[in-house]
């Protein structure tokens, strides 16, 4: 290093992203990510609508005029992929937002509070963490039906476990370290220390780990779909068309082949970015 | 280790407790009952219905009642199988699902144990990367998209195997391969970085210095204590394939336990849902105490506590 940058000075976020700069993997995936996500935002306004039905037409294989085909009910299928994507997108954003609303509220309270607080708060997690939630969920979701919002708030009420046991630990060693005890001796204020300190150190295993969060909730969120209790007629998710393609495969394999692909492929790159950011803020919380 | 495992049981009461009570209300409070179908029934059978399962007795007392009968081991009438119990129901469709579950629990220790290991001795060289990539892609590639596509290419395709159904030996391949390759996926990676962490240490390269071979290092001195996070992600692991199941026998139409539960679910089969929640709530906590003490087992440095 060249003495002029040090002078410079690096922060934490400029050093992650030359770090990341030169992970190809990871920014590939995040590009792919970018332009998936316009796409589905701004698709179904360029391509045919997603829910016009030409029965004459029925299943046909990928063709100039439809890119991926089109479904039993003469439905363009890239636009209802591009579609379903806006709510797999939607449910796997706002569900994990949830997660991590509760998950840092909670993690952040126990670390802070310490003591038997703390050891009380965090054996309720280690209780939580062994009971079977997908199946709570699954009961949710056939007695309340299938709503959207109950659907945010069931996935994001399970996905929190974990953000909330890393936010506690960091919290916890934060905590001891001697530069907040030095803040705490200038006279700084109890909200200047957990803004200004605690904050921004918190915020680097917090970012990766809700990267990696956002594939476990679509996956769940696809995983209720599958089995029928994901969002309902006329919406459509990718669980939505993986389910109604691997219906009818036989016949027509693109109606499986497409959305799974495009899913799975989704996952790779939130995997590939999640790892990346992993490394690029140097964060070694382990993965349960 | 009695003491603890006594101890551990004992927390399990109130936690299995506020499970069937939970699930008992939030059942009661849904609308829609299990004698709601689209067959029109006259108010008076109904209320004869009713009458014959203690419906129309208050809430409490059923609840008392049903508290009662599963302290004696007795889950109840099934309210859509009228000549069935819950009991019958259990003990006839669970043992598909448990073959179901071991067969994929074997299938992931069975390959994800050895590709992690090889991953993690040949660390840096195609051999890792394919490992690796296995790994990632069993992750990424959900059940409901592989089994079909599986179905789709072996069955369909190339006529292996049956499409669906549970009958010979040969229909057991590939429900269990899918259900499997998901957590041998897991099981590589983990047991690779377990692997690489406990590689690196002193008292491998003491094993090395007195000259033992390099199979015997990595299998009687390295392998004990890298299958650590193996054995703490093996609880959620069997959470997984327990959940997991639902989707798989939907996919190849195995008539287990997960899909009667999804079932009973949306028939409103109260004592039903109830039996199948407790059932895999005990199955649960089982596997995840039987998880700590293994934990304790392989390094016992860690103190049950």
């Amino acid at each position: 290093m060249t003495p002029i940058d040090e002078d410079r000075g690096h922060s934490l976020w400029s050093d992650a992203w030359h770090r990341l700069k030169r992970n190809r993997l990871a920014l590939a995936s995040g590009v792919f990510l970018a332009i998936l996500a316009l796409l589905c935002a701004a698709g179904p306004i360029f391509s045919q609508a997603y829910q016009d039905q030409n029965l004459e037409l029925g299943a046909t294989p990928p063709s100039p005029q439809h890119w991926l085909g089109t479904d039993t009910l003469g439905r363009d299928l890239f636009a209802r992929t591009l579609y379903g994507g806006r709510i797999s997108l939607t449910v796997g954003l706002v569900a994990t937002f949830v997660a991590l609303t509760i998950g840092v509220t909670y993690g952040a309270i126990s670390g802070f509070a310490g003591g038997k607080v703390d050891a009380a708060m965090m054996r309720i997690v280690d209780i939580l963490y062994a009971l079977p939630f997908a199946i709570f969920v699954i009961l949710l979701m056939v007695f309340f039906g299938r709503n959207i919002f109950l659907l945010f708030f069931a996935i994001g009420a399970v996905e929190w476990l974990t953000m909330a046991r890393i936010v506690r630990g960091q919290v916890l060693s934060i905590k001891r370290m001697e530069y907040i005890e030095a803040a705490r001796a200038l006279g700084l204020s109890r909200r200047r220390i957990i803004f200004r300190h605690v904050v921004p150190n918190v915020l680097g295993p917090v970012i990766v780990y809700t990267t990696l969060t956002i594939p476990a909730v679509m996956l769940l969120e696809a995983f209720l779909s599958f089995l029928g209790l994901g969002v309902q007629a006329p919406m459509s998710s990718w669980g939505v068309l993986i389910e109604d393609g691997a219906e009818k495969m036989e016949e027509f394999w693109w109606l499986l082949v497409f959305p799974g692909a495009l899913f799975s492929l989704t996952l790779f790159s939130l995997n590939f970015l999640g790892d990346g950011l992993r490394d690029a803020l140097d964060v070694r919380a382990s993965k349960d | 280790m009695i003491r603890f495992v006594a101890l551990r049981l004992l927390q399990t009461i109130p936690v299995i407790w506020v499970i069937i009570t939970g699930t008992f209300f939030m059942i009661r409070f849904v609308p829609g009952g299990p004698f709601t179908s689209e067959r029109a029934i006259t108010p008076e059978i109904k209320r004869n219905l009713e009458a014959h399962y203690g419906l129309n007795r208050p809430l409490y007392r059923q609840y008392l009642d049903y508290g009662w009968s599963v302290l004696r081991g007795d889950l109840g009438p099934s309210f859509k199988y009228p000549t069935r119990t819950v009991n019958e129901i259990i003990a006839d469709k669970l043992p598909v699902s448990v073959e179901l579950g071991l067969i994929s629990l074997a299938v992931a220790l069975g390959i994800g144990l050895p590709l992690g290991v090889l991953a993690a001795v040949k660390r840096n060289t195609w051999v890792d990367y394919v490992c690796s990539s296995f790994a990632l892609a069993g992750i990424c590639v959900p059940t409901f998209v592989m089994g079909p596509l599986l179905i789709l290419f072996f069955a369909i395709h190339l006529g292996w195997f049956n499409a669906s159904g549970w009958y010979e030996p040969i229909d057991r391949v590939l429900p269990s391969l899918v259900l499997g390759l998901v957590y041998a996926a897991y099981v590589a990676r983990l047991t690779r970085g377990g692997m690489l962490e406990v590689l690196s240490q002193d008292f491998i390269r003491t094993a090395r210095a007195k000259g033992a071979g390099e199979t015997r290092v990595i299998l009687k001195h390295a392998l004990r204590g890298g299958l650590t996070p193996v054995v703490s992600f093996l609880g959620p692991a069997i959470a997984g394939i327990v959940t997991g199941s639902f989707v798989i026998e939907k996919i190849f139409q195995i008539p287990g336990i997960g899909r009667e539960f999804v079932n009973s679910a949306f028939n409103r089969d109260y004592t039903l849902v109830l039996g199948t929640v407790l059932l895999y709530a005990g199955f649960l906590i089982t596997m995840n105490l039987l998880a700590d003490i293994a934990l304790v087992w392989l390094n016992p440095k860690l103190k049950f506590e």
